[in-house]
């Protein structure tokens, strides 16, 4: 009994030192052995049966090959994936997020594909412009293959805009300067309506007691603020960081930034959007379907949300215009990277390659909840929007304008959060003046000297 | 603990009045004799402790001298942790913060806990009532967290709906940070008063009648009785529930991490949540294992003195 265990526990050694000498300088690769269970995990709820079906058709197309896919949401999805990594028992391929996989290379826990890439003959120029690109690392290997693409647009109630007379072609041609709000922020203005039914910009008007607020508040957004005001920031000519990806400093010292996060603070201020301490807990898009804000910004990734709301009729529009006459949206796209310590690399490396191939794609795009990263498949997935009755244009005109630009992609991404968060929910709740976003900006750069 | 000690202590004394008679071989093979059969009895929680309590703490004190981010081996650093963690204004407001939740949680709910007791022990001895009262500590402290998070909520929790309807102005519990604390303070003072009630009530119930009925023969009225005779002799239990929960609370975690998340801004951000971001958010485990050993000496500071300032193992009955 005792030298079986023993016995175990020399094959076992030798497994693990024969594992963690294969992980090394590890590449993937669909050759050898592609057979057994794969676990994937993503974390949108909403995607689940697009996914689930292409794992369905994965598996009859490669029987040896069983993939089971798990969601998690968003809060948990992160935590639960870290743990399981360091634990050694982590899904096989998970769905990665722009702001995280850089943490994933710098601790060796993804296997850069290049291998696979060129050995299996993938077409990079098939995605969407840039979207390839954003998962080469910093140190010049590829960790992934886009899957999706999103930007963001304004989402809003148009019988609320009916009856402040506002048209919904007025909505598609908005703009807006960090100095007075533009037309957009009159708007805003005239769609806050008090207790008393007084509007924003009327005489008389009681901050105090808003019954519906103009602008919808999701939080402050902390460094990145892609729902909340990246879209504004964008049109000012500030930029994230030095570079991107894989800048080493950041600009929330720049006065077009604070500029910007100041008019944001200010529609609190002038009772147009709701205070900050209300929105802990609350859901932007709940309040929304609610009927206590008339517009919100958000992702494309939530339009079946905001369509789900009974008795609320839906309009889109583009972002406004800001002070170079161009609009933006942060371009966003998610991809599968393969994690490092996985036993089936083969198998593995297979199932991301169909992922990011269009038999998947125009599967997802059929489903009609977000923008797949295959040009032809986006295509798809607006005529699946269009034929549920939602055009989709205002998401996908910035692409086509060429308007987008890029999440931040840098190393530290959770020590800047740290930060960034309680920085920025000091300045949006009134604590702080825009100005102390210097001092967090040299917090953040000093963790780049270290 | 000191109700083991009121009770150990009477044979230790008869035991070493009779020890002189016989001879110290015969004891010291008596206890070896029994040390086998002990080894046997204490084993599974010896296996627990050594296991799951003191390995993991070693290694932890072991790790607070490191850099260790999880991946690579941990990188001896000596003091260095402890001494970012004196400079590191969130430490500061992380202890902050806890104490001020601690001093709300325990005061309140000490209070509330003694005065049901009391009214357990003199109104209803109804083993529905004391059912009743300890259904909140039933419930899982995440639901508990939640269900309050949605009640409190400030566009569409019960809560605010009823302040509106009185005629008071919204308050956003969680979001506001004069709120934020006193808020998750209420929540577990709710959901552990009923528990704490049943302890205290648990002490009531071992004072003697015959003190009360002396005490009522010389005329003290209810107040004085509760004062001179009620406090001192509930002194001990009333002392092993201040340790446990005062223990407790300063570990408060899962309320925050369902809720607030450590904001508005830093205004929740406990001592307990802040370690947790530190080796699971941020991978920076040496830090957090430091700040853990920190915790780990304050609260057996406040413990000892706690012991020794109300004298716990002591019993005024002897």
């Amino acid at each position: 009994m005792k030298k079986a265990l023993g016995a175990v526990a020399v094959a076992a050694a030798a497994a693990l030192a024969l594992s963690a000498c294969t992980s090394g300088s590890n590449q993937a690769s669909s050759k050898g052995d592609a057979s057994g269970t794969i676990n994937y995990w993503l974390w949108d709820a909403n995607q689940l049966p697009a996914y689930q079906q292409c794992a369905d058709d994965f598996h009859k197309a490669n029987p040896n090959i069983t993939v089971k896919v798990t969601q998690t949401g968003w809060n948990d999805y992160w935590g639960n994936l870290t743990n399981s990594l360091v634990a050694g028992n982590g899904p096989d391929v998970f769905t990665d997020h722009l702001s995280k996989f850089g943490d994933f290379v710098k601790n060796h826990e993804i296997l850069p594909i290049d291998d696979a890439v060129k050995t299996d003959n993938i077409d990079l120029n098939q995605y969407q412009p840039g979207l390839a690109d954003l998962w080469v690392g910093s140190d010049g290997k590829r960790y992934g293959l886009p899957k999706d693409w999103d930007t963001v647009a304004l989402f809003y109630n148009k019988d609320m805009l009916a009856k402040a007379g506002i048209s919904d072609s007025a909505m598609q041609s908005l703009n807006w300067n960090p100095q007075d709000g533009g037309s957009f922020e009159k708007v805003i203005a005239h769609l806050t309506v008090d207790k008393n039914g007084k509007r924003g910009d009327e005489p008389g008007f009681d901050k105090n007691n808003v019954a519906t607020y103009g602008f919808g508040l999701d939080g402050s957004g902390s460094g990145i603020g892609q729902t909340e005001w990246s879209f504004l920031t964008g049109t000012t000519g500030w930029n994230y960081t030095n570079k991107n990806p894989w800048g080493t400093q950041y600009n929330y010292n720049d006065p077009k930034f604070q500029q910007t996060i100041a008019w944001y603070k200010g529609l609190i201020d002038k009772g147009y959007m709701p205070k900050l301490e209300t929105t802990v807990g609350a859901s932007e898009p709940d309040d929304f379907g609610a009927g206590k804000s008339a517009i919100n910004v958000n992702g494309d990734w939530l339009l079946s949300q905001y369509k789900g709301y009974k008795g609320i009729n839906l309009g889109l529009a583009p972002t406004p215009t800001g002070p170079d006459g161009k609009r933006a949206s942060m371009f966003n796209g998610l991809a599968d990277s393969i994690n490092a310590a996985t036993k089936n690399p083969a198998a593995s490396t297979k199932w991301v390659e169909y992922l990011a191939s269009s038999a998947c794609q125009d599967v997802v795009a059929s489903h009609a909840v977000v923008f797949p990263a295959i040009k032809e498949a986006t295509d798809k997935a607006a005529a699946a929007f269009k034929a549920k009755g939602t055009d989709v244009t205002p998401f996908t005109q910035q692409v086509k304008d060429g308007t987008t630009f890029l999440m931040p992609i840098t190393n530290n991404a959770a020590k800047i959060n740290d930060i960034m968060q309680p920085a920025m929910d000091s300045v949006m709740s009134g604590k702080a003046p825009v100005s102390s976003l210097t001092d967090a900006n040299n917090q953040v750069n000093a963790l780049f000297q270290q | 603990m000191t109700t083991t000690s009121v009770g150990a202590r009477k044979p230790v004394r008869r035991g070493a009045g009779a020890l002189p008679s016989d001879g110290a071989p015969n004891r010291r093979r008596r206890q070896l004799g029994d040390l086998r059969v002990a080894l046997v009895f204490v084993a599974p929680a010896l296996v627990g402790f050594v296991l799951f309590y003191l390995v993991p703490t070693v290694r932890g004190v072991y790790l607070s001298f490191t850099d260790y981010d999880l991946f690579s081996n941990p990188v001896w650093v000596g003091l260095a942790n402890y001494i970012k963690i004196f400079q590191d204004k969130l430490f500061w407001n992380a202890m902050g913060v806890t104490t001020e939740y601690v001093l709300l949680n325990i005061g309140f709910q000490t209070v509330i806990a003694l005065g049901l007791a009391l009214l357990m022990y003199h109104v209803t001895r109804s083993t529905l009532v004391r059912g009743i009262l300890l259904m909140p500590y039933l419930v899982a402290n995440v639901v508990v967290a939640l269900l309050w998070f949605w009640m409190l909520d400030y566009q569409i929790g019960i809560v605010n709906e009823i302040l509106q309807w009185i005629g008071l102005p919204r308050v956003a519990f969680f979001g506001n940070d004069q709120w934020a604390i006193p808020t998750i303070a209420f929540v577990n003072v709710w959901r552990n008063m009923g528990y704490t009630a049943l302890l205290l009530f648990a002490g009531l119930q071992a004072i003697p009648k015959h003190v009360y009925e002396v005490a009522a023969l010389d005329g003290a009225n209810r107040w004085k009785t509760f004062w001179k005779i009620t406090i001192p002799l509930l002194r001990p239990v009333l002392l092993l529930v201040l340790v446990v929960t005062i223990t407790g609370s300063f570990q408060i975690f899962d309320t925050v991490a369902v809720t607030t998340k450590g904001g508005p801004v830093n205004a929740t951000r406990v001592i307990q949540y802040f370690i947790y971001q530190k080796a699971f958010s941020d991978q920076e485990f040496g830090y957090a294992s430091a700040l853990s050993v920190i915790l780990f000496i304050i609260l057996a500071i406040i413990a000892f003195l706690q012991m020794k300032i109300l004298r716990g193992n002591e019993n005024d009955l002897d």
